[in-house]
């Protein structure tokens, strides 16, 4: 199969922390029972919160819609069990603030066979409605960035889709849930592709996976179906090349453009999980209500990938699991961009591919001293998209926030953190950044008032 | 079912951190330092470690005692103080007289860095701002060199070593005659008279000849380099733009006129220029964090180097030439941001 179209394999600048993969990597996606109560809230993607459409006391089928989109930029909800909701109230969500949810409480007697809409057929589909059946069934970027799907692949009027990349990278440290997807849902990745090509209009489609997984780009390149121009692209092992911009570069030397979008650079570029759920429920118009989560990390003492219903307890996933004694930290995603949470309260949503749990040791090995920046250059050298984190973090100090956005290209960073990581000094750079940026956030909504 | 509730910390990410600070970078820096100390003072004996004692203890002084007058937390810990000291003795001639070494560290750090408001603040490099200081206030003693591998160098020191504060250096004419070398190794080989009369390139390798403390044996310098290298706490490419525009200036103006300009060997391998080249330009702080500015500044450097020593009225130019890159560190960086992600033209910019 000609590849030769692939330019580039990785991207300028970056990092490479320890992957810690090896723990479960090579555990099978296993199903995880049904929590007592779930909790599902309803902004769990980026966008309009869902508007819930469901009563107190009402029964559900798991399955069904319990709130609907509230905007083209939002998704609908639907019940990842079938129970009773019991209350529609606030509920702390990892951000560690309080957001609405839809309480269910599961009934232990029902079947829990997923509800099945009408069958769709996707042969005969038109892009626009392959488009809002892909909102119909919830779906959000699985990789972590939960931003709904539908909306990459609406193509606005003078755009045009060239290609269509599946990001397998998975460049976190710790995860493996979707190398695991690779390895056992290929037929539905490949589907799903095909849906993905047929709503944008793409002439072809890239799955880019990083070459610590040699089993998942032999296995995939090896079972492309027939007719499809779908190809596998190896891409170097290195933080962050999941992230969609770094991945664009990577396999076809394209930069989106500074505050752009990829379908800028006519491209559309969604998570393996997110194509796999697509071609898994579209078929049957079924919606989002369960994912793999690899759940690890030396505080776990059985780490593997679950799949695990939407709106579960992170206490109840641990329980499971088995937490060590000296477990301190539990963080949601990967080590670099994963938030920790402040209770084990705090449900699973759409955009959760990891739960980590860390160990006294760890938190240990975190330094504490800041040392003043010494102008050594290694943020500057790991910064994926060319800023000068040393000088951001300089402006921060010095609440220069403006300055920032304004003179050195703030709103670019997405927060990867590789600045913060290679830091000798040990300075928060990400932190003042997320500070800078809601600040001025705050600043310019003061503006408009 | 339950297991007992679990108290979590919370912690912004990233939850995991490359494991080197700078501290440790100090601390390996100083390592790499150890075994040119160790020569130097094998070579000239017990002169040139009460030199490198006295250099380091009063930068190490000097730095408690800021801290202490401004109230700031000691920053002694961080090995930095040690490091200037260190390079600032090793930059000094053997015969320094120690008193007038710890004018120079306290200098260097009171003067160098705690001006400028401490680590990661300063605008030149600290060792080199005090012995530019010694060069301008004992230029005769900054420039009075004694042979190495004297007999007896281990039991007693070079006479002005222990001068006294403030009175006339004692002259050591008579250790050098006494020493039994000829005039010619007495001086330092970049004090040219003659194109004819300079030092084998293999000899100033090797460390053979007479010059500063630490800057004598070049392959040992490189070796030491060799170590940061590894373990990733050195800038390649600031030695490599030194000594390869050292290099090829030098070796153009020999190819020019063997006559007046010597080769690029011995211009490369003779004075402070190795371990200025490995050890002080490559001061993070002082020098550019962009990629393009690093060639600049190193080039810079190079140049200036070659200008000084070939058409200026100093023996030695490679400490003037990074103090003068280090003024202009700022400006390059202005000059060489990167062009951000996304963007054709570079990011404005004012440092």
């Amino acid at each position: 199969m000609a590849q030769n179209f692939v330019l580039g394999h990785t991207f300028s600048h970056g990092v490479h922390p320890p992957e810690h993969k090896k723990g479960t990597r090579t555990e099978p996606i296993e199903r995880l029972g049904f929590a007592p109560t779930l909790v599902v809230p309803l902004a769990q993607h980026i966008g309009a919160p869902a508007k819930a459409v469901v009563a107190k006391k009402q029964e559900v089928a798991r399955g069904e819609l319990i709130a609907e989109a509230g905007g083209f930029v939002s998704v609908p909800m639907h019940a990842p069990a079938a129970g009773t909701v019991t209350k529609i109230d606030l509920a702390l969500i990892a951000s560690g603030s309080m957001a609405p949810a839809v309480y269910i409480k599961v009934d232990p007697e029902a079947s829990q066979e997923a509800l099945e809409g009408e069958p769709f057929d996707i042969e005969a589909a038109a892009p626009g409605d392959l488009v809002g059946a892909v909102q119909q069934a919830g779906l959000v970027g699985l990789g972590g960035a939960a931003f709904p799907t539908h909306v990459k692949m609406t193509v606005p009027e003078g755009k045009t889709i060239d290609t269509v990349l599946a990001n397998g990278c998975e460049c976190e440290p710790y995860l493996t849930c979707d190398h695991r997807l690779m390895l056992e849902q290929k037929d539905e990745l490949f589907a799903g592709l095909a849906i993905a090509l047929k709503a944008t209009g793409a002439d072809r489609a890239i799955i880019g996976i990083e070459d610590n997984k040699q089993d998942a780009l032999a296995l995939l390149r090896d079972s492309v179906p027939h007719g499809l121009p779908i190809f596998v692209a190896p891409v170097k092992t290195k933080y962050p090349q999941g992230a969609e911009k770094m991945l664009i570069k990577a396999l076809l030397n394209r930069e989106v453009p500074s505050g752009g979008l990829p379908m800028d650079v006519n491209v559309a570029c969604f998570n393996v999980s997110t194509l796999a759920q697509m071609a898994a429920l579209l078929p049957k118009r079924q919606g989002l209500i369960e994912r793999v989560v690899t759940v690890t990390g030396p505080g776990v003492r059985k780490p593997g990938n679950y799949l695990i219903p939407l709106g579960t307890p992170l206490q109840f996933i641990l329980d499971h699991v088995g937490l060590t004694d000296d477990a301190r930290q539990v963080i949601l995603g990967g080590p670099m961009m994963g938030p920790s949470v402040s209770s084990l309260d705090v449900p699973t949503t759409k955009g959760v591919s990891g739960i980590l749990a860390l160990t006294q040791k760890e938190l240990d090995d975190r330094p504490k001293q800041v040392y003043p920046c010494i102008k050594c250059g290694s943020c500057v050298e790991a910064c994926p998209l060319y800023l000068n984190p040393s000088l951001l973090g300089a402006l921060a100090r010095k609440e220069e926030y403006e300055a920032m956005e304004q003179g050195y290209h703030l709103n670019d960073c997405f927060e990867c953190a590789s600045c913060t990581y290679v830091c000798p000094s040990n300075i928060p750079l990400v932190q003042y950044f997320r500070i800078a940026k809601s600040m001025n956030r705050e600043r310019k909504a003061a503006k408009r008032k | 079912m339950s297991s007992e509730p679990l108290s979590v910390d919370i912690l912004t990410s990233p939850h995991v951190k490359r494991p080197m600070s700078t501290n440790a970078i100090m601390r390996n820096v100083a390592v790499a330092l150890a075994p040119v100390a160790l020569f130097s003072i094998f070579a000239f004996g017990l002169s040139a470690l009460l030199l490198l004692s006295v250099a380091t203890i009063s930068c190490v002084l000097t730095e408690w005692a800021v801290c202490r007058l401004s109230g700031k937390p000691n920053t002694v810990g961080d090995y930095s103080a040690a490091v200037t000291g260190l390079l600032l003795g090793l930059t000094l001639p053997p015969s320094f007289p120690l008193w007038m070494v710890a004018v120079g560290g306290a200098i260097s750090i009171g003067l160098g860095k705690a001006l400028f408001g401490g680590l990661g603040y300063n605008t030149f490099n600290p060792a080199l701002v005090g012995r530019a200081f010694l060069q301008a206030a004992f230029p005769v003693a900054v420039t009075t060199w004694t042979p190495p591998f004297v007999q007896g160098r281990f039991l007693a020191c070079i006479p002005s070593t222990l001068a006294f504060p403030f009175l006339k250096p004692t002259p050591v004419a008579e250790y050098i005659a006494a020493a039994n070398i000829d005039a010619f190794t007495g001086a330092t080989p970049l004090n040219l008279e003659g194109v004819t009369r300079l030092a084998d390139p293999l000899d100033l390798f090797m460390g053979m000849t007479s010059g500063s403390t630490g800057e004598t044996c070049a392959v040992l310098i490189l070796l030491c380099g060799g170590y940061l290298l590894v373990r990733n706490m050195l800038d390649w490419r600031i030695p490599a733009g030194v000594l390869g525009s050292v290099f090829a200036l030098s070796g153009v103006l020999h190819l020019i006129n063997a006559d007046t300009y010597p080769g690029p060997l011995f211009m490369v391998f003779s004075g402070g220029l190795m371990l200025g080249a490995i050890f002080m330009a490559t001061d993070m702080v002082t020098s550019p964090t962009t990629a393009l500015g690093v060639w600049i500044f190193s080039i810079l450097i190079g140049v200036i180097t070659v200008v000084i020593r070939l058409k200026g009225s100093l023996p030695e130019g490679v400490m003037y030439a990074i103090l003068l890159a280090n003024a202009v560190t700022p400006l390059i960086e202005t000059w060489t941001q990167p062009r951000v992600f996304g963007t054709t033209k570079k990011a404005s910019s004012t440092s």
